[in-house]
């Protein structure tokens, strides 16, 4: 498959080339945790959490942000300027299928999201303390799953508008609605239990990250009627499953 | 051998019939031009060649090959440029040359193109940053980069200054000697005649006509012109008695006259035979121009009057 390698190759350089996307989905999470660390308030443990600070019940977040960021409104707005732009259908002129540009895209997308992900949970474990994840597979699962979520949602607005900057509009909408329930704007610890537990079956599915991340937080954002991580997953899995094939239907070449 | 046969083609969208029995054929190594204002059908002619869209009914052999069932072969020998299709913006000249050529099996060598197309200098630039006659080039490159032995150019120096129309006109004429076979879309009447063997004129979804430009030119005008100014007395009956003149007319010293046939050589000899020193005599050359008016009965869209005088 020479035309997928080299088509990754290039893909990977335009996105290091988007400074926009490189700061806001691959640094920003990061700087985000960081400066969110730097408030006083949010690095004292509290009895209450068991010796948890904010900050520790809070990363997760950081990493929704990145993974938001990536598969709603970047992946969208690329593939929606190469429709727009006639380069799909200028790749269907030649032996190449333009779904190897798609898939090209997603693979440098999600690369940056991992490296996003890494990052952050680095820089959170070496500057503000914060323990690395305690089970790794399954954070890896519940981010793989959440993320495949996201990118269905994120690949239906690529589908059903017409122009990038609808694409942008609709990913800004979905952005902050998914990062309402990914506890950017309000700690999930003091949602009501609604709103929590509606916010298991939400992209990308912050209880099972978090619960990956740390058993003890996981405890403190649970819910008494919260399903369990695998079914969590199942669930999240199901999800996407739906979404991708929504948007495979709906999508168009041109 | 024939290098692009169309016979038949029919194509509607809708309740819009854009494509109403096209059929013509494409000698290897011509360049044939399709000639047509815009929503004339030339563009969904070009797309069913290229195997972007089906046709409703008719058939379309690209060396022998369908577009649509032969659709990975036909891929492999056509070579596309596009009207409106662009490259992302930060791709640079030398990634997208090198990425397109990666696609096909016996690509031709992307440097020499590269070179060829007059690039190279240009070849750490984002696309983005590209002139227009840069970008136009590019598309030409991408579009010969998979050593194709028939090419499509679309529109080829729309949004083009004087300068890099020729330019590239005398490039297509290179490409053509190194044995592509050539179709060549566009609106420019000039752009036609200067590069086409042959035309098609496409009016209304049909082919009106289909000949060389001179053929097309000569079909279209039986009428000639010649003009001359003369600061002697002349009288006007040694030019209306000739077999070949039909009408003269006088403003100040200036003479138009009207005929056909050998008008030019009539008009010369008989001055000639009146002593009579004409200056500035001159024959209005018809154009393609005037052909497809004539033949469609509405002005193409070209970039103003082009006609030549001799």
């Amino acid at each position: 498959m020479p035309a997928l390698t080299n088509m990754i190759k290039i893909e990977a350089k335009l996105l290091l080339r988007d400074s926009a996307t490189v700061l806001f989905g691959v640094l920003f999470p990061t700087g985000l945790l960081l400066g969110l660390g730097a408030v006083p308030a949010l690095r004292e443990s509290s009895p209450e959490t068991g010796g948890l600070r904010p900050i520790d019940i809070w990363a997760p977040t950081a990493l929704v942000f990145a993974m938001v960021m990536i598969a709603v409104q970047h992946v969208p707005a690329v593939i929606t300027t190469y429709r727009e732009r006639g380069i799909l259908r200028r790749v269907s002129t030649t032996p190449a299928h333009p779904r190897t540009i798609l898939l090209a895209q997603m693979i440098v997308a999600f690369a940056s999201v991992v490296v996003s992900a890494a990052l952050m949970i680095f820089a959170g474990w070496a500057v503000l303390d914060i323990a690395p994840p305690a089970r790794p597979v399954e954070l890896a699962v519940a981010f793989l799953v959440g993320y495949a979520a996201l990118l269905g949602l994120g690949m239906i607005s690529a589908a059903v508008v017409r122009t990038s900057s609808a694409a942008n509009q609709i990913g800004t909408l979905l952005f902050v609605a998914l990062m309402f329930f990914g506890g950017a704007f309000l700690p999930r610890t003091l949602m009501p239990d609604l709103l929590r537990e509606a916010g298991q079956f939400v992209p990308p599915g912050l209880q099972a990250l978090t619960a990956a991340w740390s058993a003890e937080a996981g405890e403190i954002t649970a819910t008494a009627g919260g399903q369990p991580f695998w079914l969590q997953i199942a669930i999240m899995a199901g999800i996407a499953v739906i979404l991708s094939s929504v948007a495979a239907k709906l999508f168009r070449w041109e | 051998m024939t290098a692009l046969e169309v016979r038949h083609l029919h194509k509607r969208y809708g309740q819009q019939v854009a494509v109403n029995d096209v059929s013509f054929t494409v000698e290897e190594g011509e360049i044939f031009g399709i000639i047509g204002s815009n929503g004339a059908g030339k563009t969904t002619t070009v797309e069913c060649i290229a195997g972007l869209r089906t046709p409703d009914s008719g058939t379309i052999s690209v060396l022998g090959l369908d577009p649509i069932k032969d659709r990975a072969q036909v891929r492999e020998r056509l070579g596309v440029q596009l009207q409106e299709s662009s490259f992302p913006d930060a791709i640079k000249v030398a990634e997208a040359l090198e990425l397109y050529s990666s696609f096909y099996r016996k690509p031709a060598d992307w440097r020499e193109l590269m070179e060829l197309l007059g690039l190279t200098e240009k070849r750490h630039t984002r696309y983005k940053a590209l002139s227009g006659g840069q970008k136009q080039r590019l598309s030409i490159a991408l579009a010969l980069v998979g050593n194709p032995k028939v090419a499509i150019l679309d529109e080829l120096t729309t949004g083009l200054d004087p300068q890099a129309r020729r330019d590239t006109w005398s490039l297509i004429e290179r490409v053509r000697d190194t044995g592509v076979t050539i179709l060549l879309v566009t609106h420019f009447m000039d752009e036609a005649e200067r590069l086409s063997d042959r035309v098609a004129v496409i009016h209304g979804g049909r082919v009106a006509a289909v000949d060389t430009p001179a053929g097309l030119i000569a079909q279209a005008s039986t009428v000639q012109q010649v003009r001359f100014r003369v600061r002697q007395p002349l009288d006007k009956r040694v030019l209306t008695e000739l077999r070949d003149v039909t009408d003269v007319a006088i403003t100040d010293d200036r003479w138009l006259v009207t005929g056909s046939g050998q008008l030019l050589s009539s008009v010369a000899g008989a001055l000639a035979r009146a002593q009579v020193v004409a200056e500035d005599l001159r024959l209005d050359r018809r154009n393609l121009d005037d052909a497809f008016v004539a033949f469609t009965g509405r002005a193409p869209q070209s970039p103003g009057p082009f006609r030549k005088e001799g």
